[in-house]
């Protein structure tokens, strides 16, 4: 028999480590790694020139630039809506405007931004902002794009307040948060690449992909609260806010290729080894990873090869079933499940002769480098189809690079086709000249529908 | 006398459907390129079918490079074309544009005059002599005398249905077509009563497209008493 003392005891205890805790999420946590020394603290001199190419070409790649410039807007300005689940949160105003802009800020205040997620003033910034990759950056990286940002027209446009759902935006669930979640990092060396990897590569491809690339932001998968975990980074997940689905990183069934030339190629041109990118990675590419330097775009190949934990290696354009896919994003379908598939399945065979035959080919092999094949498709093998539907509803060209300045476009079917339709078609795709993928239903259309159009 | 006649349509009409049930042989050309655009504003670019889709083929280079930035950046809203010309870059763009605006194809017949006399005099004085009182320019001050528009960047306003020149000069009122600063159709299309817009568009509808129809190469001399207009989609 315990006694009500002892209870009492035992839950006043546990109360207190509760305080204790919140107490340190909330003024412990981020006062501690305030005084982590800083890492080479910066020069206040006048930047190089060198300095200054260097923090362009690290904005451009990173794609600071595209996200902090409103559709139509001026360079740096801020002010593109990102949607999370929580809410709208607007990107700020990065020019040197004293008012609206970073005009008033010190590099080190820069620094503090990038490293820890804390604002001049140490209010914590929302993870739309992914510090939790920029605090990879190294200490001349971060002074680099310091000095490029300085070196930009302000412009005095006011930030535009975040829109979130209560409690999600306030300091104290930010707190919470980032003691959940977030721990900067030691900027130093903690694993070295795998035997057999070019070592000064693989660690320049690790730095770009999982800082400055920020990759696994979106490349994960995200928990209730929006939390990534360090054991599924880059195991694939669906876009915050988006039914776009960035593939896992890890499973060659997903990532596709272990082929270090194919994956460069992707992500300087578009387009790799048949693969086309599309829907937000189209807009990465165009707007980020197209101007990496050739050895940065071959050391971020290095890296993302020796990532693929799963080496079932996919025929390119031959049907090809991912039977061994770790992850579970794809279903082999049971010779019963194949054979009762229903009359509709066949009406799909007619569609796809009339609407998508003259392109993707009769056998669905596709056409090199201008059409993908649908024969051993990654995309639209997948047990989650978001993105086949949506290249099916909204069409879609691969992004216009230097190595692909004019890609071929397909027509949206989305007022031609009814959800119905659209199943039929892909039903039929999924499980056509080799292909064994279960058929997706109308509902399923229906609901990638939804997500989009709630934008 | 007929039956000739009736058999030739008939072989027409059996060799179209043999051409189209024919899978369309690849090309690498701008067409090829472009089927993403033909799907809905129809073969060429000549438009949809139900004058939804506007007709992309002859019209001039520069306005169709304008209207693909602003659907890109939000100006005109429309999220099946946003979500299109994202991954796009400018020079793309450009070279779409003048691919669309070099197409010579005939124009559809025009639709049949309305019998309200008093709504066409009204229609055809808005686009000759514009309205001083409101405020409103003539037309054919910046789209031309000829009504085919002004190069590079003044679209012409004739074989387009009605339903389409009325969504536009609507979109233009309630702000969801907009053009680079100053947007001078938008000033203007806020001066126009319901009433001004259907005889505008009654008008427009129903004048045969001229033989030809490329865009005039100059803005027209401005006729007397009229105020030059500043439009930041025309800078001439």
């Amino acid at each position: 028999m315990v006694s009500a003392r002892t209870l009492r005891t035992v839950a006043m205890a546990l109360l207190g480590a509760l305080a204790g805790a919140l107490l340190w999420a909330l003024w412990g946590f981020d006062a501690y790694h305030r005084q982590s020394p800083v890492n080479g603290a910066g020069t206040t001199q006048t930047p190089s020139s060198a300095q200054l190419e260097r923090g362009q070409y690290l904005a451009r790649v990173g794609n600071c630039v595209f996200c902090h410039t409103a559709p139509a807007g001026e360079i740096l300005a801020g002010g593109r809506p990102i949607a999370t689940p929580f809410g709208n949160v607007v990107t700020s105003n990065l020019t040197p405007d004293p008012e609206h802009g970073l005009g008033r800020w010190t590099q080190d205040d820069f620094w503090q931004a990038l490293h820890l997620g804390l604002g001049q003033d140490g209010r914590r910034l929302s993870p739309a902002f992914p510090y939790t990759s920029y605090s990879r950056l190294t200490r001349a990286d971060a002074d680099a794009l310091w000095a490029y940002l300085q070196s930009v027209p302000a412009v005095p446009r006011p930030n535009t307040a975040a829109d979130m759902v209560w409690p999600f935006g306030t300091q104290t669930a930010l707190g919470l948060w980032r003691a959940m979640y977030f721990r900067p990092h030691p900027n130093s060396n903690e694993s070295s690449a795998p035997a057999g990897a070019d070592a000064v590569a693989w660690t320049r491809g690790r730095y770009l992909v999982e800082g400055l690339g920020h990759c696994q932001e979106c490349h994960s998968p995200r928990d209730a609260l929006g939390g990534l975990s360090d054991a599924s980074r880059g195991e694939g997940g669906v876009l915050p806010g988006l039914p776009w689905y960035a593939p896992s990183l890890r499973d060659t069934a997903q990532a596709g290729t272990t082929d270090p030339h194919a994956l460069q190629s992707f992500l300087q041109t578009g387009v790799g080894a048949g693969r086309f990118a599309a829907g937000p990675m189209a807009e990465v590419v165009l707007h980020g990873t197209q101007h990496l330097h050739d050895q940065d775009a071959q050391a971020m190949a290095v890296y993302l090869q020796s990532l693929v934990h799963n080496k079932t290696v996919l025929g390119d354009t031959q049907a090809s079933i991912p039977v061994e896919a770790s992850s579970g994003a794809y279903r082999i379908p049971t010779p019963k499940q194949m054979s009762s598939l229903s009359p509709a399945h066949l009406q799909g065979g007619e569609m796809y002769k009339q609407h998508c035959a003259d392109c993707h080919g009769e056998n669905g092999q596709g056409r090199a480098g201008v059409y993908p094949a649908l024969a051993g498709n990654r995309a639209l093998l997948m047990n989650k189809p978001n993105n086949a539907v949506l290249s099916v509803l909204y069409g879609g060209f691969a992004p216009s690079t230097q190595g692909n300045p004019q890609p071929f476009g397909m027509p949206p079917f989305m007022l031609e086709l009814s959800n119905a339709q659209i199943a039929q078609v892909l039903s039929y795709s999924r499980s056509a000249w080799g292909n064994q993928a279960l058929p997706i239903s109308e509902l399923q259309v229906q609901a990638v529908r939804d997500t989009q159009q709630r934008r | 006398m007929l039956y000739p006649l009736w058999r030739l349509a008939l072989c027409c009409w059996l060799l179209g459907a043999c051409l189209t049930a024919q899978a369309a042989p690849f090309e690498d050309s701008m067409a090829q390129r472009s089927l993403a655009c033909t799907g809905c504003h129809g073969p060429q670019g000549r438009s949809g079918p139900d004058g939804y889709y506007p007709r992309l083929a002859g019209k001039p280079a520069g306005y169709l490079y304008n209207q693909l930035v602003n659907l890109q950046q939000g100006r005109r809203t429309y999220p099946l074309m946003q979500s299109l010309l994202a991954p796009l870059d400018d020079a793309y763009l450009r070279t779409l544009a003048k691919y669309f605006a070099e197409l010579e194809i005939p124009y559809p017949p025009p639709a049949p005059q309305p019998t309200d006399k008093a709504l066409l005099a009204r229609g055809m004085q808005l686009v000759r002599q514009g309205d001083p009182a409101l405020q409103i320019p003539a037309c054919v001050q910046c789209h031309g005398s000829a009504l085919t528009g002004t190069q590079p960047s003044v679209p012409g306003l004739l074989g387009l249905p009605r339903d389409y020149l009325n969504a536009q000069l609507g979109g233009w009122q309630n702000g969801q077509r907009q053009a680079q600063a100053p947007d001078c159709m938008a000033d203007i299309a806020k001066r126009l009563s319901d009433a001004d817009v259907h005889a505008l568009s009654s008008w427009l509808s129903s004048q045969t497209v001229p033989l030809v129809s490329r865009a005039a190469a100059f803005k027209p001399p401005l006729a007397p008493g009229a105020q030059e207009i500043r439009c930041g989609s025309a800078p001439w």
